[in-house]
C-alpha cells in the first residue's frame, strides 16, 4: 500500500466540516476523524513516499520508519484525548487550532527533508498559540505574543541552519546532523528552544499556565516532544547533550516547590521530564534512544493527565492556585483519583508508566559510566515525585479544607482522564507493548525485585520527607506570588534598559545641544551682525572711496599682466 | 441548613494514622533489602538504604534550598503587570 498521501493533510483538511458542525455532532466527527487517521497509520508500510521536486530540491513528505510511527502513535492518541477532553467546548477556533496543530505536528514528525520540517515547524507554532489567545484575556494575549515570537524565532534559526548545512554540502535530509557541520549549532537552538533547554526554557512556563483549560492539555503533547524527536533524529549521541539535559532534570524542580500556579508547577516539571529524554538522546546507545522516545511517549499520557486534572479544576473552580485549593477530594472525587494516576506515572511508581520508561534511561547512564549525571538523575527522580507526585495531588485536593464545594468535572473530561489512567497503568504493568513498537530491540527488564524495592525506597523516603516537613512547619507555604527566572531578562531587564537607553540618548542630545548651542549662537550673531540693515556689509560707501578701490583693483591687473 | 458530611481524613488522628504507615512501610522496605541480592551498576548504590537516605536527604535538601532562593526570586503577583 502506498503512503503518499501526508497524514498531516488527514487532519488539517479533515478539521475543515468542524466549521459547520455543532455539538455531539462536532464531538463525534472528531473521534472518528482521530480514529480514521489512527487506522491510517498503522497500515503505513516503512519507507519514503510523498516525493516531490521543488526548486531542484527533492523534497519528502513521508518517511515511514519505527521512530516516526512511534511518534504518530502517541500523538494521534493525544489528539484523540483532547477531543475527548474538549468534547463540551463551543469554541470552533480552539476545536480548529487543536486539530491543525496536532495536525502540523504529525507533518513535521513524518517530514523527510528539512525544508518540509520547518513549514510544519512554523505551522506548529502559527496553529498553537491560538489556543493561547483563546482565553481571551490581555495577560493571555501578552504571553501568546511572547511565546509566538519565540516560536517563530526557533523557526528562523532552524531555516538559517539548513541553509548553511546544505550550502556546505549536507544534505536537506531531516537526518543525523552532528554539531561539527556549520548550521548543525544553528539548529540545534531551533530543537533546544522546543525541547526547554536551560535559558530557552522560559516559554513553556511563561506561555502554557495561562492556554484555556483545554488548550494547556493540548499544547503539553505536542510541541516540545516533536522537539525531543527532532533532537532523536539529528543529535543522537552528541554528548553535550547530556549535561544539557541533567541541567534540565535539575533546576526546575527547585522553582516546581515553591511556585503556587499548579499548572506553572507542571510547566516546570515539563522542563525536567524533558530533561531525561534529552540525556537519553545525548547516552545516544540503542538502550538509551529507546528509553528517551518511550519516556516521551508515557510523559504526554501522564503529563496530560496531570494538565487535565488541572484543567477540570480550573474549570470548576476558576483558580489552579495552590494557595486558594485544598480539600477538593469531597467535590472532585474521580478527578482527585485520575490525578494520583498521573502523579504515581511521572514518579515512576512500580505499574505505572514512567517506572519502565524512565528506569532505561537510568540504567543506560549508569552502564556507561556517568556517575556524576545518574547521581543528578536520582536526585531530580525524588524531586519529581515531590513537586509532581505528591505537591499537585496534595495542595488541590488534600492541604487544609479551602471550603471549596464545586461538581465533579463533566463526564467528557472524566472519560478523557480514564482513558489516560488507564494507559498510565496498562504500560506500566504490560510494557511489553510500547517496548515492542520502540525504534531499536529492547533488552531490558524493569521488573527486577532490586529495581522495585531500590524505586519504592527513594520515593516512599522521599514522600516522608514531604512529611516531616509539612508536620513541623518547614516546608514553605503555597504563596500568592511570582518567582523570578530567566523571562525577567525580556520582560523586565531588556524592556527597562532600552528605555534607559533611549533615555540617555534623549539626554546626550540635550547636553550636545546645549554645548554646541553657544559658538553656534556666537557666529550665527556675528553673521546676522554683518548683514543686518546697519551691519558692516549693509552700509553704503561715498563714490569717492568706491572710485578709489576700483583703480586700486585696475591698478593690480595692470601690474600682474606684466609678469 | 444540612450537617456537611464528615470524611475520614477531616479527623486528625487518621491523618497520623496515614503517617505512621507510611513510615512502616519504609521500614518495610529496608526489611526487605536484606533479602536481596544486589546487581548494581555503582558500587556505592548497593550500600543498605542508599536509595532511602538519598531520598530523604535529596527532598530535604530541595525544600531547603528552594526555600532559600525564594527569598530571592519571590516577587508580588502583579509584578509583570506594573
Amino acid at each position: 500500500m502506498s503512503a503518499d498521501l501526508p497524514i498531516a493533510l488527514v487532519l488539517i483538511v479533515g478539521a475543515l466540516p468542524i466549521l459547520a458542525l455543532r455539538g455531539s455532532a462536532r464531538g463525534a466527527y472528531l473521534v472518528v476523524l482521530s480514529a480514521v487517521a489512527f487506522v491510517y497509520l498503522l497500515t503505513l508500510p516503512h519507507g519514503v513516499f510523498g516525493r516531490f521536486t521543488l526548486l531542484g530540491e527533492q523534497l519528502v513528505l513521508m518517511r515511514v520508519d519505527r521512530l516516526s510511527l512511534l511518534f504518530g502513535y502517541v500523538f494521534l492518541i493525544a489528539t484523540l484525548l483532547n477531543v475527548l477532553y474538549a468534547w463540551h467546548l463551543e469554541d470552533r477556533v480552539q476545536h480548529l487550532a487543536g486539530l491543525v496543530y496536532a495536525g502540523s505536528t504529525l507533518g513535521a514528525v513524518f517530514a523527510g527533508d528539512l525544508l518540509t520540517l520547518f513549514v510544519f515547524w512554523e505551522l506548529t507554532a502559527v496553529s498553537s498559540v491560538l489556543l493561547i489567545w483563546s482565553r481571551r484575556t490581555q495577560r493571555a494575549y501578552r504571553a501568546g505574543m511572547r511565546y509566538v515570537t519565540i516560536q517563530l524565532l526557533s523557526g528562523m534559526l532552524l531555516l538559517a541552519g539548513t541553509l548553511l548545512y546544505a550550502a556546505d554540502g549536507g544534505s536537506l535530509q531531516f537526518g543525523r546532523i552532528g554539531l561539527d557541520h556549520p548550521g548543525g549549532a544553528l539548529i540545534l537552538a531551533a530543537i533546544g528552544i522546543k525541547c526547554s533547554f536551560p535559558l530557552l526554557h522560559n516559554w513553556l512556563q511563561d506561555a502554557y499556565p495561562e492556554a484555556t483549560e483545554t488548550g494547556t492539555v493540548m499544547l503539553s503533547a505536542f510541541t516540545t516532544k516533536l522537539g525531543i524527536y527532532a533532537l532523536a533524529r539529528c543529535f543522537p549521541g552528541t554528548e553535550l547533550l547530556i549535561w544539557i539535559g541533567v541541567t534540565m532534570t535539575a533546576f526546575p524542580i527547585f522553582y516546581a516547590v515553591i511556585e503556587n500556579d499548579l499548572r506553572r508547577v507542571l510547566a516546570y516539571s515539563m522542563t525536567n521530564q524533558l530533561g531525561f529524554m534529552v540525556v537519553g538522546v545525548g547516552l545516544g546507545t540503542e538502550m538509551a534512544l529507546n528509553g528517551a522516545v518511550a519516556h516521551a511517549f508515557a510523559d504526554i499520557l501522564f503529563k496530560g493527565l496531570l494538565f487535565m486534572s488541572m484543567g477540570a479544576v480550573l474549570l470548576r473552580t476558576g483558580t489552579v492556585k495552590g494557595s486558594e485549593l485544598g480539600g477538593l477530594y469531597k467535590s472532585m472525587p474521580w478527578t482527585t483519583g485520575f490525578c494520583i494516576v498521573g502523579a504515581a506515572s511521572i514518579s515512576a511508581f512500580p505499574l505505572f508508566s514512567g517506572f519502565v520508561t524512565k528506569s532505561m534511561i537510568m540504567t543506560a547512564a549508569a552502564q556507561q559510566g556517568h556517575t556524576l549525571s545518574w547521581l543528578v538523575l536520582l536526585f531530580a527522580s525524588a524531586g519529581v515525585f515531590h513537586h509532581a507526585g505528591i505537591k499537585i495531588p496534595y495542595f488541590a485536593f488534600f492541604a487544609h479544607d479551602s471550603g471549596i464545594r464545586c461538581r465533579e468535572a463533566p463526564p467528557n473530561m472524566l472519560i478523557a482522564m480514564g482513558l489516560a489512567a488507564a494507559l498510565c497503568v496498562g504500560i506500566g504493568t504490560v510494557p511489553g507493548v510500547l517496548y515492542s513498537v520502540l525504534p531499536y530491540a529492547v533488552d531490558y527488564v524493569p521488573y527486577t525485585a532490586t529495581h522495585v524495592i531500590d524505586q519504592l525506597q527513594l520515593l516512599v523516603f522521599s514522600a516522608l520527607a514531604f512529611a516531616v516537613l509539612m508536620r513541623t512547619g518547614i516546608y514553605p507555604p503555597e504563596m500568592k506570588s511570582v518567582n523570578l527566572d530567566f523571562d525577567w531578562t525580556y520582560r523586565k531587564l531588556a524592556p527597562s534598559l532600552l528605555c534607559g537607553i533611549a533615555a540617555a540618548w534623549s539626554r546626550a542630545g540635550q547636553a550636545i545641544g546645549q554645548c554646541l548651542r553657544s559658538p553656534l549662537e556666537a557666529a550665527a550673531g556675528a553673521i546676522v551682525g554683518l548683514h543686518r540693515p546697519e551691519g558692516g556689509m549693509a552700509r553704503t560707501l561715498s563714490t569717492g572711496v568706491t572710485a578709489f578701490w576700483a583703480a586700486v583693483l585696475l591698478g593690480a591687473f595692470l601690474a600682474l599682466a606684466f609678469f | 441548613m444540612q450537617k456537611e458530611r464528615r470524611y475520614w481524613l477531616d479527623r486528625k488522628e487518621n491523618v497520623t494514622t496515614v503517617y505512621r504507615t507510611v513510615w512502616g512501610i519504609g521500614a518495610l522496605l529496608l526489611l526487605a533489602e536484606l533479602f536481596l541480592h544486589r546487581h548494581e551498576d555503582f558500587t556505592f548504590a548497593a550500600w543498605f538504604a542508599f536509595y532511602a537516605v538519598f531520598g530523604f536527604a535529596a527532598c530535604v535538601t530541595l525544600v531547603l534550598t528552594a526555600k532559600v532562593l525564594r527569598r530571592i526570586l519571590k516577587r508580588p503577583e502583579d509584578y509583570y503587570e506594573r
